[in-house]
């Protein structure tokens, strides 16, 4: 099994083009190295007994008692508990050195990140049936391409408009889950130019099969000249563009924007990129008020006319303020919402 | 007016959700209807209708029950792989401006059906018909301890099944997967009527199987023979006893999700929206701790037969039977706490996902040891190859790549790469038809003869094995390939077109895999066909070590004509060495169970309900319910339930029984 | 098979019992099986309420909604039922069915009454606008409080059932199984219902 997996050149999980995916790589190697050391003696063996004690077989000792052996029974215990106990151990170390959410410490193997180095943020939104790369420090935004500097450590915000997808990047850091009204994060490094795929991993509805994005390693200077023309020739991404960009399509096409607004994507993660639609941190905050009240007491959001509570959050926490003017004490994205909550609150 | 009537009248259902439009589901389902016609055409010609309610569908017995769920089992497996060959086909071909020949509304169905069925409509009513048929027999009991409750288990499983292939027809599947994750499952994104034949099929046969386990425990527990104790069970029977318990531990779970996500859907409320509060995760949460652990519900009791058939065809009692029942105990408990390694990549900390995934991978070391127990039972054996014990071996070497597979997919940060990929689409399908079919195939085969009293045609039982066997190889070691590609699942069109070979080589499998399914079906037929040659009159046709094989074959309806007292844990090997020769006078009349039709209404009433529910035909779904209120009512009224079978009778029936009596001694 | 060795043993081995083997029932055993399934549904119910519980959504909260002093006099409708429950099993035991029964409908008076606060109560909520649809809060709440009232109600069919079977089939072994049963039910649903008192209400309320 072993050489067959390795032999494909086109095995992009087996020979990948990013730092962290090619410690995942090795991680899989060493554990299955690990555990034929055991695979192959038991095939071995199965095949040897069923062969030998075959009924036919005159050169064989049959021994119809022979059903208890506590020596032996030890072992056959203690063969797979060696290796589950490395495999553990293994597990363990690189479960915590390969977290997503950690940052980097190295470009490569050898090479630590240059001082002063700052990772490139880029924040990921998976629509239906597309994706939104958005990198907030430069100002550009692109639908279904993105484009990253080889050796230059790249921090991923993840979220999701609607469904549960995983923004999957098998050449560069594996998987992880792009969930509305939550954030996650992946740290990772390309560090070969070239181009591959991304996928999202988790199926989503009919437009699902062509939900793909180019990923694009480019030298630092393509890097500089793929953005200057993102800006030059692309469009800004209105409220208007992003509704509209938000209505299921398939087999979206690339699309580069030259503006994005601040704050756009921890709208998104409050639910509350749309107009009108009032930001989940604040629903909360006032959840949290409410819960301290008394009988006959209505939150603020209570709409009392004709005796009845709103049916939806009201319009009150409707404003869509840019998360810049909110209480920075309180941050959308990383004290209250899980999964992140508990990550910012660790870290 | 009359639009406003027609929607009173007949809910959401129209002439469109008839499927006119269609050329595959309408080809489909005149096939489908012309063959239900033969079938009720021959079933009148011959007059075996009142055959059938008699002795079949009111019948009480455990023995005939197990076969119907065997019966049902068989049916459902050639639907859903029918959808696997669609699959299949469909990713063979659909590469760059090929689309293929299903469209993704129609692909999505299908994947759907295909993981929905095989789980709960095939593995499931055959796990659970060979242990209905099985273990009564093995711990000397004369039926389970709910006859009635089996009856009713098993027909609201048949009503789950049913409301599954109409929606083939009235309506469509969902198109959410086979465990319909939330928010893709909500109204907002799936207002079709898909997830509701999911849900209303799915909740319907959970109940079933949920009654099913708890009366298999009470068996276990209450009704072996005298001297039987819990470690002189036979493996199987203490998988089953294992499985079942699990089983009662997790169906809760999915019945409560289910239930919530049906909420959602007809009230409105918000438990796994995005909207005000809800929680999706809670989910995917709540169905995998039924999900896990199920596939354990499945292979435990196929771990159990690959033991039996180990021990009886190398002629040597089992290797460690203590080390085995404490692996089947310890996988049991321990299936049970790994449910989040089906989301490692949803953001968990690393001590999280650490802690699931060395928990998952601790699995491996019970599992490592019953493989070991396997191998040593052989040593020193005098292996028999007949069809049963070559599945044993195919299982052994096939199964242990699946473990091992399973235990990389562990680790999380491997997962973080091969989560959602066809490698794990290759490695699921790795343990599960490694594991289980071949297990549950190998059960058939094994105990054909004693529920039928002639063996199947082992021409063509080796057939069927080295189709399934062969073909699973080449069906799913391209799909691991792809997968470590970077290939994620549950694709209809690829633009890749280097790929495309590892598609067509799986597709060759699953052709292969098909003369399998075909192979298994001719031997059926074939053995019926040789039926005399291959006539089995001792009861005991393979040299059996456990009860079951002391009875005749086909047992009689009361199982055991005197009450047999065990002293070893091979109980009919110890009686035959030591020189046991049956009774052949002084047999007392026999206490048994009256059949009954309150199971087949009540699940006829479930099904109508389930559809009327489906449909929103509330006024039929009213009436339904209120149907099933009064039949279920009525039923407790009913206190003659029994009755005995004379003295004469049974002396009569034993009498028939051929000498030597102790045979095989 | 001829190279097996056994030990012959000394006395005649009983291979089987003359008579027919008559186990306990396994009713009880079945039933209480049961129970345990149905309180994992229970737990699977005060899980997703204990995840939601403060996904308020803008909406009320358990202090604006909860009416504790009808909460408690429910809760000790349900607390007294189940203490005249415990009346009937030592008359059912002893075979007087005239007690049995007469203890058994005034429980289901009581869970009657418990029913009917219930409905009050959720009829009262949702004409405020507080209804299962409001918030995550609030569906839970409903499923949660909603399946424990759908018990007692198919309990108190039960207990109707049984009385007029009491009637006409006296205490038989099978009518005692059935009380047993029903009893256990019973006195489930009152240990769900303290949970349910406990973290839904006073723990709503006084957080």
């Amino acid at each position: 099994m072993l050489p067959m997996l390795l032999g494909g050149c086109d095995m992009v999980v087996m020979n990948p083009t990013g730092d962290i995916a090619m410690q995942q790589r090795n991680l899989i190697l060493l554990s299955l190295g690990l555990m034929l050391l055991i695979i192959i003696p038991v095939i071995a063996l199965t095949v040897a007994f069923a062969w030998k004690y075959r009924r036919g077989n005159p050169n064989k000792d049959y021994d119809p008692e022979f059903h208890h052996s506590t020596t032996l029974e030890l072992v056959i215990w203690a063969c797979p508990l060696a290796i589950i106990t490395i495999l553990g151990a293994v597990t363990w170390a690189s479960t915590h050195q390969l977290d997503p959410f950690r940052p980097l410490e190295r470009i490569a193997p050898g090479k630590p990140i240059p001082a002063g180095t700052k990772p490139l943020n880029v924040q990921v939104v998976a629509m239906d049936w597309k994706w939104l790369f958005i990198y907030p420090d430069l100002g550009v935004a692109t639908v279904n391409e993105l484009a990253l500097p080889v050796d230059v450590p790249v921090r991923f915000s993840i979220t999701s408009t609607d469904q549960f997808n995983t923004f999957s990047a098998p050449t560069l850091a594996g998987m992880i889950y792009a969930m509305p009204t939550m954030r996650s994060e992946l740290n990772a490094v390309l560090n070969k130019t070239g181009d591959s795929w991304g996928y999202s991993g988790n199926y989503t509805g009919a437009g699902y099969s062509d939900m793909r994005f180019k990923l694009r390693g480019v030298t630092k200077a393509g890097f500089d000249s793929w953005i200057a023309e993102a800006k030059a020739k692309g469009t800004p991404l209105s409220t208007e563009t992003y509704v509209a960009l938000t209505k299921p399509t398939t087999k979206a096409p690339v699309v580069r924007y030259s503006s994005v607004q601040p704050g756009l994507f921890d709208r998104i993660v409050n639910a509350c990129a749309e107009p009108g639609k009032p930001c989940m941190i604040d629903v909360m905050r006032r959840d949290m008020l409410a819960g301290k009240m008394h009988m006959g007491e209505r939150p603020a959001t209570c709409d009392d006319k004709d005796g009845k509570l709103a049916p939806k959050a009201a319009p009150k926490a409707a404003k869509a303020e840019p998360a810049a003017a909110r209480d920075p004490r309180i941050s959308a994205t990383d004290t209250l919402l899980l999964p992140g909550a508990v990550r910012a609150e660790r870290a | 007016m009359t639009d406003t009537l027609a929607k009173t009248v007949f809910g959401r259902l129209s002439w469109e959700s008839l499927p006119f439009h269609e050329p595959i589901l309408l080809g489909t389902f005149i096939v489908v209807v012309l063959l239900g016609l033969g079938v009720v055409g021959a079933v009148t010609r011959f007059g075996l209708w009142g055959y059938l309610w008699k002795e079949w569908f009111t019948s009480v017995d455990h023995k005939k029950i197990g076969i119907m769920y065997i019966i049902l089992g068989i049916i459902m497996l050639l639907r859903g792989f029918a959808d696997a060959l669609m699959m299949r086909l469909q990713q063979a071909i659909a590469f760059g401006s090929n689309p293929g020949y299903l469209p993704p509304s129609h692909y999505d169905q299908i994947f759907t059906a295909h993981g929905t069925i095989m789980i709960f409509f095939v593995a499931i009513p055959l796990v659970v018909g060979l242990i209905n048929f099985v273990m009564p027999l093995q711990i000397g009991a004369r039926d389970v301890a709910f006859p009635f409750l089996n009856n009713l288990s098993f027909w609201l499983t048949v009503s789950g099944a049913v409301l599954t292939m109409i929606s083939l027809f009235v309506g469509e599947f969902a198109r959410t997967g086979w465990l319909s994750y939330a928010p893709l499952a909500e109204l907002a994104y799936s207002p079709d009527t898909g997830v509701d034949y999911y849900l209303w099929s799915l909740q319907i046969a959970g109940v079933g199987t949920t009654l099913s386990a708890i009366n298999m425990v009470a068996t276990i527990v209450k009704m072996r023979a005298p001297g039987m104790t819990m470690m002189k069970m036979p493996v199987f029977t203490w998988t089953a006893l294992c499985s079942n318990v699990l089983a009662i531990a997790i169906f809760p779970a999915l019945t409560a999700a289910f239930f919530l996500l049906m909420l959602d859907r007809y009230v409105g409320t918000h438990f796994f929206t995005n909207e005000l509060g809800g929680a999706p995760m809670m989910y995917w949460n709540m169905v995998w701790i039924w999900g896990h652990p199920e596939v354990y519900v499945l292979i435990l009791p196929a771990f159990g037969i690959y033991s039996e058939i180990t021990s009886t065809f190398t002629g040597k009692r089992l290797f460690g039977y203590n080390s085995m029942v404490y692996a089947t105990v310890v996988i049991t408990i321990l299936s049970y706490l790994v449910w989040l390694h089906h989301f490692f990549t949803m953001g968990a900390g690393p001590s999280v996902n650490s802690f699931f995934g060395i928990a998952t991978m601790v699995i491996a070391i019970p599992t490592g040891a019953k493989v070991f127990n396997w191998l040593f039972t052989m040593y020193k054996g005098d292996i028999r190859y007949d069809v049963p014990m070559m599945w044993v071996v195919a299982f052994m070497i096939t199964f242990v790549v699946g473990g091992m597979t399973g235990v990389l997919l562990a680790i999380p940060p491997a997962d973080f790469v091969l989560h959602n990929s066809l490698f794990l689409v290759a490695h699921f399908h790795n343990t599960i038809i490694g594991g289980v079919v071949f297990g549950l195939f190998a059960g058939m085969v094994y105990w054909f003869p004693k529920a039928f009293g002639f063996k199947l045609d082992p021409w063509w039982g080796k057939v069927g094995f080295w189709g399934w066997v062969i073909g699973y190889w080449l069906a799913w070691t391209p799909i691991y390939i792809v997968g470590l590609m970077g290939n994620t699942r549950r694709v209809n069109h690829f633009d890749d077109p280097s790929i495309q070979p590892y598609f067509i080589v799986a597709l060759i499998g699953a052709v292969v895999i098909l003369i399998g399914v075909l192979g298994f079906v001719m031997s059926i037929v074939m053995g019926f066909v040789k039926r005399k040659q291959l006539a089995d009159t001792t009861g005991d046709p393979w040299n059996g070590r456990t009860l079951e094989w002391s009875t005749s074959s086909p047992p009689p309806a009361y199982n055991f004509a005197v009450t047999p007292v065990v002293h070893d844990l091979d109980a009919w090997h110890d009686m035959k060495t030591r020189g046991y020769r049956r009774p052949a006078s002084g047999f007392k009349p026999i206490h048994m169970p009256k059949n009954t039709a309150a199971g087949i209404i009540l699940a006829g009433l479930a099904t109508v309900l389930g559809f009327a529910m489906i449909w929103y035909i509330w006024w039929l779904a009213a009436l339904a319910f209120a149907g099933l209120l009064v039949t279920a009512i009525g039923h407790t009224f009913n206190f003659k339930r029994d009755y005995y079978i004379p003295q004469d009778e049974v002396a009569r029936t034993e009498a028939k029984r051929p000498l030597p009596l102790g045979a095989g001694a | 098979m001829t190279q097996h060795v056994t030990i012959a043993r000394e006395e005649p081995v009983i291979w089987h019992l003359a008579e027919e083997e008559h186990p306990a029932s396994p009713t009880g055993l079945g039933f209480w099986i049961y129970l345990m399934s149905d309180a994992l549904i229970f737990a699977s119910l005060f899980a997703m309420f204990g995840v939601v519980s403060t996904a308020f959504a803008g909406g009320p909260g358990p202090r604006q909604i909860f009416d504790l002093p009808l909460v408690a006099l429910n809760t000790a409708f349900l607390l007294a039922s189940s203490i005249t429950f415990g009346q009937a099993i030592p008359h059912m035991e002893a075979g007087r069915v005239g007690p049995t029964r007469f203890w058994l409908a005034i429980t289901g008076l009581l869970g009657a009454a418990f029913v009917g606060v219930e409905l009050y109560e959720f009829s009262h909520m949702i004409a405020e606008g507080a209804g299962p649809d409001r918030s995550a809060f609030l569906s839970s709440f409903f499923a949660l409080v909603g399946t424990h009232g759908a018990h007692v109600t198919v309990g108190l069919i039960w207990i109707a059932t049984l009385l007029i079977q009491l009637g006409s089939q006296g205490l038989s072994e099978a009518m005692k199984r059935r009380v047993m049963c029903l009893s256990m039910f019973w006195h489930f649903l009152d240990i769900i219902w303290i949970g349910v008192f406990t973290f839904v209400y006073l723990y709503g309320v006084i957080r």
